[in-house]
């Protein structure tokens, strides 16, 4: 039986992270290699690296990382952040990273998933994608981009389904009303996707708990569920997660 | 004790390197058939499709090295893309693949809205060992793969099928026939499991 994947997320500015973490000791908090190596001793299944460096010409200190976190951990991860063009992707998957993740690059030019997935093949293809509540919108969800500063006119549901014609292989759904809430994943919205489009959905944004992993799972119908904070800092470890998800009868990985 | 990666255009060699590098073991990168002949054991990575697979071989002639290497005797170890290829046939763009072990490659059914079965089978899953063999050496019968395709081997001979792994369909994920053996996951990409895999493959005499 497949299992739900943990998936920890990282941002990454200038090669360093920009959470903090507790739990390293003896080690360069701040590290994303160091960082990812704990995540990976710990258990997580998945890992992804959001590259937030502002220059473009800093953009070689994460190939950097990305490399060394592939000759040193051994499960996939993806890395996504201001990739927009073939040679950024093949950059990053030539460095170890199992796929590419696009967002406000892909809204502007859609035909990027579909270059990507044809020269990667779809299974490299993540989409990421930024949902608020909207009535306006037909599924009740718009699409942002941009860091989440700008509208556009997408309806969340069909530019998911869009993007899955195009070669998208995975949506990573991060929902912006319960981001940062820590407060509990947003239901309603992954429930949605989950259900409808026909490749994973992990979902993102407002895990404060081992609870809320475990309800985002089985309620929310999610194929993985993305954490940062409350394994940055302390909250929980991937390890507690992964207890708390297999006590609650949900399948996870334990090697 | 010399090993080669297969290097074509479906190789996902990158990967694989760096868990040989992390195992310490000895590799050379193979992207033409001269550097097979040296190998003591030889790894046949693979993502993408089988059709972008097979003709890339045979434009370099590493399907006929490959084949060598099969009569030879000497350890194979097929991943992915890999493990399909050395079958005969793939309904993937029907083609006509390496034939160094009879069966085929076969879909996974089209996914229903709301069985769970979504296409590309990407995750962790479960192998059950169906039959001892030394790759399985220090791995819990039961134990997690990463896996990430479309399309999954049917060796003929049932009794070469080492572990299987349920997803709508019970699948051969590990088969091996003589000093050929085949994974369907990513054992690179599979944590402890896969590097445990990857060793006992390093140690194993290819009987």
């Amino acid at each position: 039986m497949l299992e739900r994947r943990v998936i920890v997320c990282l941002d990454v500015r200038d090669g360093r992270t920009t959470k903090g973490v507790r739990f390293v000791d003896n080690e360069d908090v701040g590290d994303p290699v160091a960082m990812a190596r704990t995540y990976y001793e710990q258990g997580v299944d998945e890992l992804v690296f959001y590259d937030i460096t502002a220059s473009a010409e800093r953009r070689g200190i994460m190939l950097e990382v990305v490399r060394a976190v592939a000759a040193q951990v051994f499960i996939p991860f993806a890395v996504g952040g201001g990739i927009g063009s073939l040679e950024q992707m093949q950059a990053v998957l030539l460095a170890g990273a199992e796929k590419v993740s696009v967002n406000s690059p892909a809204v502007r030019n859609p035909r990027l998933i579909a270059e990507g997935a044809a020269a990667f093949g779809r299974q490299c293809m993540v989409l990421g994608m930024d949902a608020k509540r909207d009535p306006a919108m037909p599924s009740g969800y718009r699409v942002y981009i941009d860091g989440l500063r700008t509208a556009t006119d997408l309806d969340a549901l069909e530019w998911g389904q869009r993007a899955v014609e195009l070669g998208a292989g995975e949506v990573v759904l991060n929902a912006i009303d319960t981001d940062g809430t820590q407060a509990g994943y947003e239901l309603t919205v992954t429930r949605m996707l989950a259900d409808r489009l026909p490749v994973p959905v992990v979902a993102s944004g407002g895990a404060g708990s081992v609870e809320h992993v475990a309800e985002v799972l089985t309620d929310g119908h999610a194929d993985a569920a993305l954490v940062a904070s409350i394994v940055h800092y302390g909250t929980c470890t991937v390890g507690d997660i992964k207890e708390h998800l297999a006590a609650c009868g949900v399948p996870v990985r334990r090697e | 004790m010399s090993v080669a990666i297969v290097d074509y255009a479906a190789g996902n060699r990158t990967s694989v390197q760096n868990a040989l590098r992390f195992l310490g073991a000895d590799f050379t990168v193979a992207s033409e058939p001269a550097a097979l002949l040296d190998a003591e054991r030889v790894i046949f990575p693979g993502v993408g499709e089988a059709r972008a697979a097979m003709d890339d071989l045979a434009r370099r002639g590493m399907d006929a090295a490959l084949r060598a290497v099969s009569a030879e005797g000497r350890p194979l170890l097929g991943i992915c893309i890999g493990a399909q290829v050395l079958l005969q046939y793939s309904a993937e763009r029907d083609t006509t693949c390496l034939g160094l072990v009879r069966g085929r490659t076969v879909a996974f059914p089209e996914p229903s809205p709301g069985d769970g079965m979504k296409v590309p089978h990407m995750g962790w899953n479960q192998v059950r060992q169906d039959r001892v063999h030394p790759l399985f050496d220090g791995i819990r019968d039961g134990g997690s793969f990463y896996f990430v395709h479309s399309f999954y081997p049917c060796p003929d001979d049932d009794s070469l099928v080492l572990g299987s792994t349920e997803y709508g369909v019970r699948f051969a994920s590990v088969y091996a026939a003589g000093n050929l053996a085949a994974v369907q996951f990513h054992a690179e990409k599979s944590g402890r499991n896969g590097l445990r895999l990857l060793a006992n493959f390093l140690e194993w005499d290819g009987a």
